[in-house]
């Protein structure tokens, strides 16, 4: 009976850390091959253009015979990589006024709450092209407006987390048996904050992602001659028309891939580090 | 101090306490009480009436709205180890769940083997797992093996027993009590079951009739 119970515990849990390892291992793959990638590969050929996905072109060519498939690869790469970046930066925020905001007391956590409320309620679209707009777009306005726009619902998740902590049995306890507020924030605080932070850190990335495609494909994030996948998105719509569906289909769906690849490396890691169901 | 004046000398002392919280009705009213080295005293009354709340207030957890809580004549120390030690209803909410049981019961002191022993504490089986694989019982004996250190000289009991059967509330009991007359500890229980209370204590006291709030 116990040797069954082993098992199974282990099997559950290989099978999670395979899950989380082959999620990163494709997200990486995609974005390592995007940014060694050869220009070649996804330059116009005008004597192969529009022709559907075949064995040779997998996603198919669009109207200037450039190679969908290396195209998709290289816009997706740009877009983990953003993505990447300004989750990051914002989740850090996110931890940092979190933290504050939780330890010190009322007027701390009453600034934060208004600009997490001015922030939340402004759509976030609307807020990311403003903020684009006036750094001139690119790169750099789409990094900067995620930045800004998502560090709300983790800030605010962080920020409960620690104040019910502080008043949690087992850190009073722990401050009546002698120990020091630095020393429980460093052994009580922390490894409950830390795994939800990753948590929402992962989380945050297929956001990220979403809303750079999402502008780009508005036409105020990154400049057109990038292969960008909101850029292709965009120009296949103009293409759809004309039955090449796979403009659109075949990148799109390149796109959830990733975005659910990220969501169950996300949850898959919740699993394991909540105690829980760690050892399920 | 002569050994019977330190008998009988104050260890807690509650002068005029009264709580609520922010700006809402009085929970506790001016209460008055004295709990003295030799005696075990016995605080009863039924839900609602603050017993839970006194115990934080002497315990250290919370501060009161007015009034003053004195340890031996003096303010209880803020920092490091304190003296008087709360063991609480929801041992699953006193421990880290995060926490394997071996950190958290040697969080204050290191219990010795006879302690746990004494305590039915399967340290071999027991001391790997996290909280939430062992029962309220075998939660609450870590509880108060983590309380019983060294410099602990007044241990709180709110409601420790109640959500235990009838067998571990007798053991966890016994040792309690045992170390309890050994040390030469103050003792505070807090209960709802009044014959709990007389079986364990030396003096009972009706919150009912020492708060001024109902």
């Amino acid at each position: 009976m116990k040797n069954m119970r082993k098992h199974g515990i282990l099997n559950r849990r290989t099978l999670t850390l395979i899950i989380i390892a082959l999620s990163v291992i494709i997200i990486l793959a995609v974005t390592a091959a995007g940014f060694i990638m050869d220009e070649e590969l996804y330059a116009p050929h005008f004597a192969e253009k529009n022709l559907p996905p075949s064995g040779h072109h997998l996603f198919g060519t669009d109207w200037m015979g450039r190679d969908m498939f290396a195209r998709t690869v290289k816009g997706l790469s740009v877009s983990i990589y953003i993505g990447l970046l300004a989750s990051c930066a914002t989740s850090v925020i996110a931890l940092f006024l979190g933290v504050i905001a939780g330890t010190f007391g009322k007027y701390a956590s009453g600034i934060f709450n208004w600009f997490v409320d001015i922030f939340m309620g402004i759509p976030h679209l609307i807020l990311l092209i403003l903020i684009s707009l006036l750094l001139g777009k690119g790169a750099k306005g789409v990094a900067i407006g995620v930045i800004v726009t998502h560090w709300c619902s983790l800030g605010r998740i962080v920020q409960a987390e620690v104040l019910a902590l502080k008043d949690s049995q087992f850190v009073k306890a722990s401050e009546k048996l002698g120990k020091t507020k630095l020393w429980i924030a460093f052994h009580h605080i922390m490894p409950h904050v830390v795994p939800q932070f990753i948590v929402g850190l992962i989380l945050m990335f297929p956001h990220a992602i979403m809303h750079e495609s999402s502008i780009t494909f508005l036409g105020f994030g990154l400049p057109a001659e990038q292969p960008a996948i909101g850029i292709i998105l965009s120009e296949a719509m103009k293409h759809l028309t004309t039955g090449m569906w796979w403009l659109a289909v075949m990148p799109g769906i390149s796109l959830l891939i990733i975005v659910v690849l990220f969501e169950a490396i996300g949850s898959h890691l919740r699993m394991l580090l909540d105690p829980y169901s760690a050892q399920e | 101090m002569t050994d019977s004046a330190k008998h009988d000398e104050i260890l807690l002392s509650c002068q005029n306490v009264s709580f609520r919280y922010h700006k809402g009705p009085w929970i506790l009213r001016n209460i008055n009480l004295d709990i003295r080295r030799h005696e075990r005293l016995g605080l009863i009354g039924p839900s609602g009436y603050g017993k839970s709340t006194l115990s934080r207030l002497l315990a250290g957890y919370d501060s009161p709205t007015e009034g003053e809580i004195l340890w031996k004549g003096k303010k209880l120390p803020q920092k490091g180890f304190c003296p008087v030690q709360m063991i609480y209803q929801h041992p699953e909410k006193a421990l880290d769940p995060r926490w394997k049981l071996k950190r958290s019961v040697s969080e204050g002191w290191q219990p010795d083997e006879e302690l746990l022993k004494r305590l039915n504490i399967n340290s071999k089986l027991w001391f790997s797992r996290y909280p939430n694989e062992l029962s309220g019982g075998e939660l609450q004996r870590f509880c108060v093996a983590r309380v019983l250190a060294p410099d602990t000289e007044f241990i709180i009991a709110d409601e420790m027993s109640t959500m235990l059967d009838a067998i571990t509330q007798a053991q966890i009991w016994n040792v309690l009590l045992d170390e309890v007359k050994k040390r030469d500890l103050g003792l505070l229980v807090i209960t709802h079951n009044n014959s709990l209370a007389e079986k364990l204590c030396t003096r009972i006291v009706d919150l009912r009739d020492i708060n001024g709030a109902f």
